[in-house]
């Protein structure tokens, strides 16, 4: 169980506090008007961003002065999710041996990945030599290998075609059964919250409310979404 | 308290690097200054104040003026051979200051080509020597970077502006004055001022083309303070003079001075109208005038050197072994402290403002004062002959860092904004960070940067010429030597051997940086 307890978030003229919990395994969709604190709330789950003040929890261990690589999570950003100068077989082995080894086992082990994410007979091409949505593959192969309870992602199929974006999606939630992953994902898009999400935490006025089931949020939503919604 | 990105690690490394630039620079001026009280500056010393700003304003007004004409020549023709040339322009940069020296006698020198026309004219030889000789030399160092800078503000104009004018069907003459005259009003000052500051701290010039009372700078007049007058106390006070010009020059264009003109694609399609008629006829006179003056003296010192390359003298080996272990030593130095630094500064460590401007000072700082702290310094614990080398390779490093700095500085910047969350979040080890991602995402810059400080170090003659002894000179003090002994020929080939190893080293390195940057 994720839990966020008092957290307040403050940059410059900017301000967020959320109390809330999300349950183990729980897929839940990020979703609030731009600039409203959706990636700054994922940020700070990641360990990029220091609260002013409160804790974050999980599964009731204090992590909020945690390093980033030594937290419970994986988060994919928005983009430069690989390094560029590195093939695919280097960049997924990075999420299992941070010191750089390859040895036999861990290469064994990335050519199962790739496997299991549809990119055989890639690992040894460079990120730049793969479509939009086989880069999105590939991190998603490194997040299966690193196997954290927690798979942020801050929107990191917004460039991909609806289609291509739905294939993603479908593929994050295989991941996440096998990983037993909670996912958190930021979105713009109610269509995403609607078929990949049972739970929905909204963003506005700075204030992250508690996730509710996505499909009676949308049927009953409150001034602040509904007004994001244009409706 | 606000929120703020996870809170930063001191960056030990960066500060001990900018603790020892700090030593080199502003502590060896400390030094210099508790030494000066005792002396008072005489008349010989404020003429050599007026003789440095003279030739320095004298030099920067020339190469910039000469340069106008060469780099809008430049800027809209296309000829075969234009790139080559634009980049042999980029290697004065790198030739050793005693080698451009030796060229230049070859052609202006008393036994030079031009004197021996003269002569067979039946009209009066000329003299390389005095302040026409040292602004020869410093026009012949510097036109070339003036003209790249330019070249560059030429470029810069957006080529919408152009196509513009044509539809408006401008005169050259309105074209100039509205396009091309706010461009110059833009680059020339800061062109000026480096060329300026640069000339502010010419000695190895001064040393050779220069001397006497007429025409001695104030870098030169340390150096005959400290190895001829032993008047240590003469040395620091006109160090002192020194740090004031080259800071107060360094202050006045903080901003302007800092682009020291290479990198940057120079090969785009001309969109400047190229005139027909007399303008073209121009253009082709400043361009063949200017190659002409920059390669013909590396031709006549080629036709000079070679035929003593099978009579090279006897202490050479040592000198250019000498020469080669400072460049390798105070490369490894420099390059390592401009990547502590440069890595510091791009992830905003504490202090990190502090480590930018002891990564920049070294520019304000000369080798004759530096050398003057380090002797005065030094002195009462060992003999100056046997500190010659280490301090040299101090020095050198101490001059390059500027250089290798900001190559670096603006691509860790962009590596820290792109990837340094992705290094985080996988918790990589510092050797991997290192190894697998800094080294290869930087080895463009790191070699290149590696590779100008190793050229410099290479052919500096500077601190060198206060500390040596007789057995420990550097290639280019031997050089020297062999110039003050009239062994013209033997500096000659001895200087095409500085030469080709000064452009080797930048190769080489620039060659390494290259193979594993990223494609």
């Amino acid at each position: 169980m994720l839990q966020l307890d008092h957290l307040t978030l403050a940059t410059d003229g900017f301000r967020l506090t959320a109390n809330l919990t999300v349950p183990t395994g729980a897929r839940t969709a990020i979703i609030g008007p731009s600039g409203a604190g959706k990636s700054t709330l994922l940020n700070a789950i990641a360990g990029f961003l220091e609260p002013q003040s409160g804790r974050i929890l999980w599964n009731g261990q204090d992590i909020t002065d945690t390093d980033p690589g030594q937290r419970p999570a994986t988060i994919l950003f928005q983009d430069q999710n690989l390094f560029p100068h590195l093939t695919i077989e280097r960049n997924l082995a990075l999420g299992l041996a941070p010191d750089g080894s390859l040895t036999p086992a861990i290469r064994a082990k990335v050519a199962k990945a790739l496997h299991r994410t549809g990119l055989d007979g890639l690992a040894q091409r460079k990120p730049a030599e793969l479509s939009g949505g086989q880069q999105g593959r590939a991190a998603l192969a490194r997040a299966l290998l690193r196997a954290r309870p927690l798979l942020l992602l801050d929107e990191p199929f917004a460039a991909l075609g609806p289609a291509l974006k739905q294939e993603m999606l479908a593929l994050v939630a295989e991941v996440a059964t096998e990983t037993g992953a909670t996912v958190l994902m930021v979105t713009h898009d109610p269509q995403d919250a609607r078929s990949f999400a049972p739970l929905t935490l909204l963003v506005a006025e700075g204030k992250a409310h508690p996730p509710q089931d996505t499909a009676k949020l949308f049927a009953n939503p409150p001034q602040a979404l509904a007004d994001y919604l244009g409706r | 308290m606000a929120s703020r990105a996870r809170p930063l690690t001191p960056a030990w490394g960066a500060a001990l690097a900018a603790a020892l630039l700090g030593a080199m620079t502003l502590g060896t001026v400390a030094a210099v200054a508790l030494h000066a009280g005792t002396a008072r500056p005489g008349p010989a010393d404020w003429s050599a104040l007026r003789f440095t700003l003279l030739q320095a304003g004298l030099s920067a007004l020339l190469s910039t003026a000469l340069a106008i004409p060469v780099a809008r020549a430049l800027a809209r023709r296309r000829f075969p051979g234009r790139a080559l040339l634009i980049t042999l322009m980029g290697a004065p940069f790198l030739l050793p200051v005693i080698v451009a020296i030796l060229g230049l006698l070859a052609i202006f020198g008393r036994s030079g080509t031009l004197n021996d026309i003269l002569t067979a004219l039946h009209l009066p030889p000329i003299s390389p020597y005095g302040l026409h000789g040292v602004l020869l030399a410093h026009v012949f160092l510097n036109l070339p970077l003036a003209t790249r800078m330019l070249l560059q503000g030429w470029q810069s104009i957006p080529s919408e502006r152009f196509r513009l004018a044509r539809s408006l069907a401008l005169t050259p003459a309105a074209c100039f004055q509205h396009l091309e005259a706010p461009m110059l009003r833009a680059t020339l000052p800061g062109a000026f001022l480096t060329i300026f500051t640069l000339c502010l701290a010419s000695f190895a010039t001064a040393l050779t083309l220069g001397g006497g009372p007429a025409a001695t700078t104030v870098e030169l007049a340390i150096y005959q303070a400290l190895r001829f007058d032993f008047a240590p106390d003469r040395a620091a006070t006109l160090a002192l003079i020194q740090f004031a010009l080259t800071t107060a020059a360094l202050l006045a264009g903080w901003a302007l001075i800092r682009d020291t003109g290479f990198g940057a694609g120079l090969g785009r399609p001309p969109e400047l109208p190229a005139p027909k008629g007399w303008r073209k006829a121009t253009d082709a006179t400043a361009i063949t005038l200017a190659a002409a003056f920059l390669l013909l003296p590396l031709a006549a010192l080629i036709a000079r050197g070679l035929p003593g390359l099978t009579d090279l003298p006897q202490g050479l080996i040592g000198a250019t072994a000498r020469s080669l272990a400072i460049a390798l030593a105070s490369t490894a130095l420099t390059t390592t402290a401009a990547l502590t630094l440069a890595l510091a500064t791009a992830r905003r460590a504490p202090a990190h403002r502090l480590f930018d401007a002891a990564a920049t000072f070294p520019l304000a700082a000369s080798s004759l004062v530096i050398g003057t702290g380090l002797f005065l310094t030094l002195r009462p614990f060992a003999q100056p002959s046997d500190l010659a080398i280490p301090v040299t390779i101090a020095t050198n490093a101490t001059l390059a860092l500027p250089y290798a700095y900001r190559l670096l500085a603006p691509q860790a910047r962009a590596l820290h904004a792109d990837y340094a969350k992705l290094t985080a979040s996988l918790a990589l080890t510092p050797a991997a960070k290192l190894r697998l991602i800094t080294l290869p995402q930087l080895a463009r810059p790191l070699g290149f940067g590696a590779g100008i400080t190793a050229a410099l170090s290479m052919g500096d003659l500077g601190v060198i010429t206060l500390f040596a002894g007789q057995t420990n000179a550097t290639l280019p003090l031997y050089i020297h030597s062999l110039m003050g002994s009239y062994r013209m020929e033997q500096a000659a080939a001895a200087s095409l051997l500085l030469l080709a190893l000064s452009f080797a080293l930048f190769a080489l390195f620039d060659g390494i940086g290259r193979r594993h940057a990223p494609a």
